[in-house]
């Protein structure tokens, strides 16, 4: 079937299976590889990205429901200059990763979740990322780089 | 994990897709927010040949005040109702609930018409309906109907929909200020209840009820009129477990989701102001 979507601005359309998942779209058609499969059951986080704004996990949503709609991936936060956005910075400068596996996905989730309440509470960045799991444990450093993105008021303008 | 193949239709409006029901019959799923089926289809424990998408129908999506309820369209999502000032102030249970559910990105898909027609007895929202004595409304090729929550989860995993239904609104008793107490038995962040309880006062009295506690949501007879009676929060959470039939699992055996199920009724009562 025939699909189309903006990701990351651009206008994207190909013919694809019924069955296609957004992230298997994301990576294989569209060639953002940013966008890590981690479990596939909508558990992990990992496949996190922001459709029409809200984080959503793309394992769990089928191309074709996203068809006309917005798409945003790790690859469409920096600035078409290159310059990261607020919240990869603050992921850099916090060390906010290990392994770096989950990161977009945790990227992606902090920047839904200041979207929707820009002053959270170390607790509420908590909660707000039990969608995102790190197999490294590095929660400490991902929870502390959320609290700084959250005070740039790069985010507030 | 990649579900098997199937044909996708979204449907351009309620008529078509209670259309498109009638013509596949069994055949054809309704696609909400996906986010129980979908799973369900990666691990091909369901393989609809049709799916037909009513999840972009916006006018199926709102929470309002009408009639002494709170009318919930059957696809506004779990994060449109934890943050809606019309549930928060005349269901504050039901948003706090909805507000629980999976995950952010869970919340941002999932729809309570949804998560209600999947007829899982270890989800949240079932079991508020039937705290709260909700209504379900069902729309089909002859109209609409009505259906009383406690009337609509027969059996495992199945619910008072015909094949040619869609469910088109939720209403909850419009309760503001109501006390209510819902508790929670996870391992984990984002997991399903290993046992789960409501208590809400409602206008006709306390009702309870529990989740995952046996095939269907149960509404727990017993623990209302010890309540309605004048026991007791502990006195009345010791019935808890009367009616019910939890399965044995690798999370605990019948007797332990019991127990389990009496500290979280009283937990919830105590919370309810009992």
């Amino acid at each position: 079937m025939q699909i189309d979507m903006t990701v990351n601005g651009t206008f994207e359309s190909d013919d694809v299976e019924a069955r296609t998942l957004l992230v298997h779209f994301l990576r294989d058609a569209v060639g953002l590889t940013g966008t890590n499969v981690g479990c596939d059951t909508s558990s992990c986080g990992a496949c996190t990205v922001l459709l029409n704004g809200q984080s959503v996990k793309s394992c769990t949503v089928l191309a074709a429901q996203a068809s006309g709609e917005q798409v945003t991936t790790i690859e469409g936060l920096a600035r078409p200059t290159g310059e990261m956005h607020p919240v990869q910075r603050s992921f850099r400068e916090c060390h906010g990763l290990q392994c770096g596996y989950c990161t977009p996905g945790m990227v992606m989730a902090v920047t839904s979740l200041l979207a929707e309440n820009s002053e959270p509470t170390e607790e509420e960045i908590r909660i707000g990322l039990e969608g995102n799991l790190c197999r490294c444990t590095g929660y400490h450093n991902i929870v502390a780089a959320a609290l700084a993105a959250s005070v740039n008021p790069e985010l507030r303008t | 994990m990649i579900p098997a193949k199937f044909d996708y239709v979204r449907a351009g409006s309620l008529d078509e897709a209670i259309a498109l029901l009638v013509e596949h019959g069994d055949d054809a799923k309704l696609l909400a927010g996906g986010h129980s089926l979908l799973p369900l289809m990666k691990l091909r424990l369901a393989q609809p040949a049709l799916l037909v998408d009513i999840g972009p129908l916006r006018e199926l999506s709102y929470v309002k005040e009408e009639n002494g309820y709170v009318a919930l369209g059957a696809l506004t999502r779990h994060h449109d109702i934890a943050t809606s000032p019309v549930a928060l102030a005349g269901s504050p249970v039901l948003a706090h609930v909805a507000g629980q559910i999976g995950d952010p990105q869970v919340r941002h898909r999932g729809t309570i018409g949804g998560s209600i027609a999947h007829g899982d007895p270890a989800s949240d929202l079932p079991a508020v309906l039937l705290a709260l004595g909700g209504t379900l409304v069902a729309q089909g090729p002859n109209g609409r109907r009505e259906i009383d929550a406690k009337d609509f989860f027969l059996s495992f995993f199945e619910v008072a929909l015909s094949p040619e239904e869609v469910l088109v609104e939720v209403r909850v008793p419009f309760a503001p200020g109501g006390q209510w107490g819902f508790e929670k038995l996870t391992k984990r962040a984002q997991d399903w209840a290993i046992v789960g309880a409501v208590a809400a006062r409602t206008p006709t009295g306390v009702g309870v009820a529990l989740i995952n506690m046996g095939p269907v949501p149960l509404r727990s007879g017993a623990v209302e009129a010890a309540v309605a009676s004048g026991a007791s929060a502990a006195q009345a959470a010791e019935l808890a477990a009367e009616g019910t039939a939890p399965l044995a699992d690798f999370n605990g055996s019948v007797a332990y989701r019991e127990q389990v199920a009496r500290v979280l009724v009283r937990r919830a009562l105590e919370r309810a102001g009992v």
